[in-house]
């Protein structure tokens, strides 16, 4: 179970990582989910993986799981889960902006506009 | 146990939704509570601070829980010290958000704002390593709001970056926890010293990585390089305020550093080492790469955010030994930092605001309003920023010249220091002479106008507003931003004069740094009457 949870886990970052990569804010999206559900799954099994014990004190029972990841890992669900919509509205708010939804900053963030020429008067 | 400990975060906790519920369609009403509630997290940081001045950790144990398994708000000298800070940065830059009128040119300003201050109190109270995790996010979700305040495609363009490159920071940060964790079993910055420092150092492999990977999550956030890409575009594209406010988060991941690894980390153990040995190139790096980039810059806004840059790579170089007269130095040159980079954030939006099209291009432009006071405004927070004399930057750098005299790479550092600043120097000050004395040059001077040679002259280039136009007759009252953003660097020669009680603070600061006992005692020794 082990070999399975931790390759699920890292084929999620390697998939997140690569989309994250990517040019085009859809992709780098899904990329940011992918890796926080890798971030999640991986918190969750900090506490160990073991089945059907129970996480609260109990009388008679002898070994328990670690409650404390599955707390930790609420709050980064909610808390990521939040993110993402904050990245889906930002982006869909620079798609409308700016006309394209390339993450990169255009040149134009570095140097100045070419400023457009002057109408000529006199063509006219 | 000191209940006054939980004010700062609830305080602005409180504020915020009522701004948002109560409040939303009366920005004068927006205006007070905001600015009062500020005023009032001012007032109880300088109270903390006489509080933790005396040497005493102060606890806050949430719900009253034993220690390790509930949450306690820390208070010592380093985080008093930042509260202030923050209450005094908030406060001023609120002012000149007001003045400047940039509240107004988008929803909820001033909610954003408290969510933010909230964020920023509770990262430096906080004892709980998780429940500084909780903080970052909530000082960054504020902070995307805060960075797109007024819109416009390019500062909404910059702002997806900014929040894709923190997401990917805060997974990193989420991996290091469970990584520590994982292997000792704890969140509780105290009973990880304790704990960390009882670990055989055969088998502190995973906690390596979980270090490293916390110090790469703390370098994003104060932007060292490698991880410093989202910070120029990031600051240069948000609103001048904002930007201004800003300059605390970066020392927010500064922070976290100096905490982690002053308490956390042993003294001299192979984590604190290998940490040091990575922060000092890294931070002579970011100051190469400040500096040059203030001398590579074309646009104001990418000036002051170099600038930012390559003081942080300053202040990190002081810190990166975690040494006693380092620390100090640092201490001393974050207060410094903070201030300098907010005064010339504000400044550079004072000229942008009264540019045409709110351009922030270096380039000859039509004078603007009030160009003497804001000429002489951007001289001084240039000033400040290079580190020159008479102001506060100039015994911040000496400070870190003399406590980095007898390390191992002196010549390096000395050097890179000294030759970096004259960089800023010469990038400033041509940055400032194109905007105010080659003004002219536009050929809208009515005294040297040419009208004979009209007819061959091509007309002036039309600009397109990068910017969402701001005017200064938009602004609310010029005369608030003017005074705001003078009080900053005000702030800089209020310094400078005290110097010397504050350097004794920063030198206390790092020597309760330095010896963590006192601190873990208050959290796990005393803990009579808890559950």
């Amino acid at each position: 179970m082990e070999i399975l949870v931790a390759t699920a886990i890292g084929f999620m970052t390697a998939a997140g990582v690569y989309l994250t990569l990517r040019k085009r804010t859809f992709a780098v999206v899904l990329g940011m989910t992918l890796l926080s559900y890798a971030t999640n799954l991986f918190l969750f099994v900090t506490g160990r993986l073991v089945i059907d014990q129970p996480p609260i004190l109990q009388k008679g029972v002898e070994s328990y799981t670690d409650p404390l990841p599955q707390a930790l890992v609420l709050t980064a669900i909610v808390i990521s889960f939040g993110m993402t919509a904050v990245v889906v509205m930002m982006a869909l708010g620079a798609f409308l902006e700016g006309g394209d939804d390339h993450v990169d900053l255009p040149a134009t963030d570095r140097r100045e506009p070419r400023p457009r020429p002057a109408q000529d008067e006199g063509a006219r | 146990m000191n209940h006054w400990l939980v004010a700062p975060v609830v305080l602005p906790a409180f504020v915020g939704p009522l701004i948002v519920l109560g409040m939303r369609h009366d920005l004068v009403l927006q205006r007070v509570a905001s600015v009062a509630a500020t005023a009032a997290q001012l007032a109880i940081a300088i109270w903390l601070m006489t509080q933790a001045a005396g040497g005493e950790v102060q606890v806050n144990r949430l719900g009253n829980w034993a220690a390790p398994f509930g949450i306690v708000l820390m208070l010592d000298r380093l985080a008093a010290l930042m509260l202030v800070l923050t209450g005094v940065l908030a406060l001023v830059v609120q002012l000149y958000a007001i003045g400047s009128g940039w509240d107004r040119k988008g929803w909820h300003f001033h909610a954003l704002w408290q969510f933010q201050l909230m964020g920023i109190n509770g990262a430096f109270l906080t004892g709980d390593a998780f429940n500084l995790f909780v903080f970052f996010e909530i000082l960054l979700i504020a902070s995307y709001g805060l960075m797109i305040h007024g819109g416009g495609e390019m500062r909404l363009r910059a702002g997806v970056q900014y929040i894709v490159y923190n997401l990917a920071g805060s997974s990193l940060f989420l991996a290091a926890l469970g990584t520590i964790y994982a292997v000792t079993g704890t969140l509780n910055m105290a009973d990880l010293s304790v704990r960390v420092a009882q670990m055989p150092a055969g088998d502190t492999a995973l906690l390596r990585v979980g270090a490293v990977l916390l110090m790469l999550v703390f370098a994003v956030k104060a932007a060292l390089v490698p991880l410093h890409f989202w910070l120029p575009s990031t600051y240069a594209r948000a609103p001048g305020p904002v930007a201004a406010l800003f300059a605390i988060m970066t020392k927010v991941g500064v922070y976290g550093i100096i905490r982690f690894f002053m308490l956390v980390f042993p003294a001299d153990s192979a984590i604190e080492r290998f940490a040091a040995d990575i922060l000092l190139p890294a931070a002579l790096i970011t100051l190469i790469v400040g500096q040059l980039g203030i001398l590579g810059s074309r646009h104001l806004g990418r000036i002051a955010a170099f600038a930012a840059l390559g003081s942080v790579g300053t202040l990190m170089i002081a810190i990166a030994q975690f040494r006693l007269p380092g620390l100090a130095a640092g201490i001393w040159y974050m207060i410094h930092s903070t201030l300098a980079a907010g005064a010339l954030f504000l400044v550079v939006d004072l000229i942008g605001s009264r540019r045409q099209g709110g351009s922030l291009w270096l380039r000859p432009m039509p004078p603007i309003a009030q160009g003497g006071i804001v000429a002489a405004l951007f001289f001084a927070a240039a000033i400040g920023i290079a580190g020159l004399p008479p102001l506060s930057g100039f015994p911040g750098k000496l400070a870190i010249l003399q406590a980095t005299r007898y390390s191992a790479d002196t010549l390096l550092i000395w050097t890179t220091i000294l030759v970096t600043t004259l960089l800023a120097i010469y990038g400033l000050s041509r940055a400032g002479s194109m905007v105010f004395w080659r003004a002219y040059e536009h050929g809208t001077d009515p005294a040297r106008l040419d009208h004979s040679h009209d007819a061959q002259r091509p007309l002036p280039p039309k600009v397109e507003p990068d910017e969402p136009v701001q005017d200064v007759a938009d602004a609310a009252s010029p005369a608030l931003a003017l005074t705001a953003a003078g009080a900053l660097v005000a702030g800089m020669v209020l310094l400078t004069v005290l110097a010397g009680p504050v350097m004794d603070y920063a030198q206390a600061t790092a020597r309760q740094l330095a010896d963590p006992m006192p601190y873990i005692e208050a959290v796990l020794v005393r803990q009579e009457g808890t559950k």
